[in-house]
């Protein structure tokens, strides 16, 4: 129902810290927000190659988490709307310019029978490079 | 304006203004304004939706809240809950568990000041019925969502009645969604079927099987021996959500109807609801001596958000002169 509003136009940067890898900011395609636990995998694909998910993070309002503990987090939550962080790595540094940015929301919602979320594919221009 | 002969009250979801909200274009306070200047008071929240750091709820937050509904001459109407069934990995949670979900949802209700909690249709007959004497202590209603395709002969609502009728408890009953009132395809939704490439005449047998009131059963089947792919499934799959059913059935439990979720996919530039014929919708309601608020969820706005700006201040005004009109407050000509 949001899926076209998953990636964001804006916030696509290297990391400060000179890691190789950046961010991209990205939203839930739900009109509700949802505990963490329920956030099953927000996968991303830069330039056409799948980013493992150990190699990224999660963050939401200030608070990060690798994928392997927002199983166990249900006292936080990604907020209706709300830009998360998604924090990933790479072999090298992001090439100046422009990038396509993939990212694949699964959500376990209980009244469906089958996963929940969507997907949303960009071009973005890194921002700041 | 004539003295109504009705005790019918407008309101409107916050649901409705979903495309808005999400994209930051319309705070918590706008919608609630927008509601109110359409003579809409009664306001439906979805806590989790609207109050980021659900479920706590600050007191300043509280505060801010009060103070809206005191300033716009609103009041709350409704608050919607969800029940989280898989909230962990792997495994169901307890009916202990499920139970203490709504029970914190009661708790904000009453902190919201709202008078009655739709409880999700997936919410199961056991628990509302283990939940029923907490609400009733909080003076609140929890009221089961009646949505399509579900119907009041549908065995999952069926042991809700059970439930609802054996405990005769007041603090239970019924909250019926107009989308079970779907006569005709919503062509926002046909439409946007077509601009994701999918086949004409696959959508065409899709629409006029539901229009007809066709069997829409195997709909899913002919669509793949037709050739289809996964936008005319996806459509299809729509034709057996939607149904429709004489809106009369809602007269032999109006007693438990405390409250009424007005879905829209389309107000016409005519002022009509394309495919929801709430002008027979209404005098049903009326006739049954419906006290609740006809409350508006518009839900177009995913369908038309890829091609046309999306306005549901607007979906929501038109909805509300329509019902201003139905519900004998206007002659029509203002609206």
């Amino acid at each position: 129902m949001f899926d076209q509003y998953i990636v964001c136009e804006e916030g696509f940067r290297a990391h400060e810290d000179g890691r190789p890898g950046g961010v991209v900011e990205v939203r839930m395609p739900y009109y509700r927000g949802l505990a963490l636990s329920m956030v099953e995998a927000v996968d991303l694909v830069l330039d056409g190659r799948p980013v493992p998910a150990d190699r990224t993070t999660f963050t939401v309002h200030g608070h990060t988490y690798g994928f392997d503990q927002l199983p166990h987090t249900t006292d936080d939550r990604w907020e209706m709307g709300e830009r998360a962080q998604l924090a990933f790595t790479t072999d090298e540094p992001l090439a100046p310019g422009e990038h396509d940015v993939a990212v694949s929301v699964r959500l376990r919602i209980s009244y469906m029978p089958v996963p929940g979320g969507g997907r949303d594919s960009k071009r973005l221009t890194l921002a700041g490079a | 304006m004539t003295t109504p002969a009705h005790r019918i009250q407008r309101g409107v979801s916050l649901y409705s203004y979903q495309e808005e909200f999400f994209l930051r274009t319309m705070t918590l306070e706008d919608c609630v304004r927008a509601a109110a200047e359409c003579g809409a008071l009664g306001i439906e929240i979805i806590p989790e939706q609207s109050i980021p750091g659900y479920p706590q709820l600050t007191e300043e937050f509280l505060q801010t809240w009060h103070g809206w509904m005191a300033q716009y001459g609103t009041h709350p109407a409704a608050t919607d809950l969800f029940l989280d069934t898989k909230r962990h990995p792997g495994r169901w949670l307890t009916l202990e568990e499920q139970v203490a979900s709504v029970r914190q949802d009661v708790d904000i209700a009453v902190r919201l000041g709202a008078p009655v909690v739709r409880a999700i249709i997936n919410t199961p007959p056991e628990v509302m019925e283990a939940a029923a004497p907490y609400a009733e202590e909080a003076g609140v209603r929890l009221l089961l969502e009646v949505h399509a395709p579900f119907h009041y002969e549908h065995p999952w609502v069926l042991q809700h009645l059970e439930v609802m009728y054996r405990t005769g408890s007041p603090a239970l009953g019924l909250m019926p969604d107009m989308g079970t009132y779907v006569r005709r395809f919503p062509r926002v939704v046909s439409d946007r079927a077509l601009r994701d490439g999918a086949k004409p005449e696959l959508v065409d047998l899709i629409v006029s099987t539901y229009d007809d009131h066709g069997d829409t059963h195997a709909l899913m089947d002919v669509v793949n021996y037709r050739g289809g792919g996964p936008v005319e499934f996806g459509l299809a799959r729509q034709a057996t959500h939607y149904i429709w059913s004489e809106p009369k059935a809602m007269l032999e439990h109006m007693g438990l109807i405390g409250h009424v979720q007005a879905k829209f996919y389309e107000m016409t530039d005519e002022g009509v609801e394309y495919s929801i014929p709430y002008d027979e919708i209404v005098p049903v309601l009326i006739e049954g001596g419906f006290a609740g608020h006809l409350s508006s969820e518009y839900e177009g706005n995913r369908h038309v958000q890829d091609a046309f700006p999306v306005d549901s201040v607007e979906q929501v005004r038109r909805q509300h002169a329509m019902f201003a009109r139905l519900l004998g407050e206007t002659t029509g000509e203002d609206a």
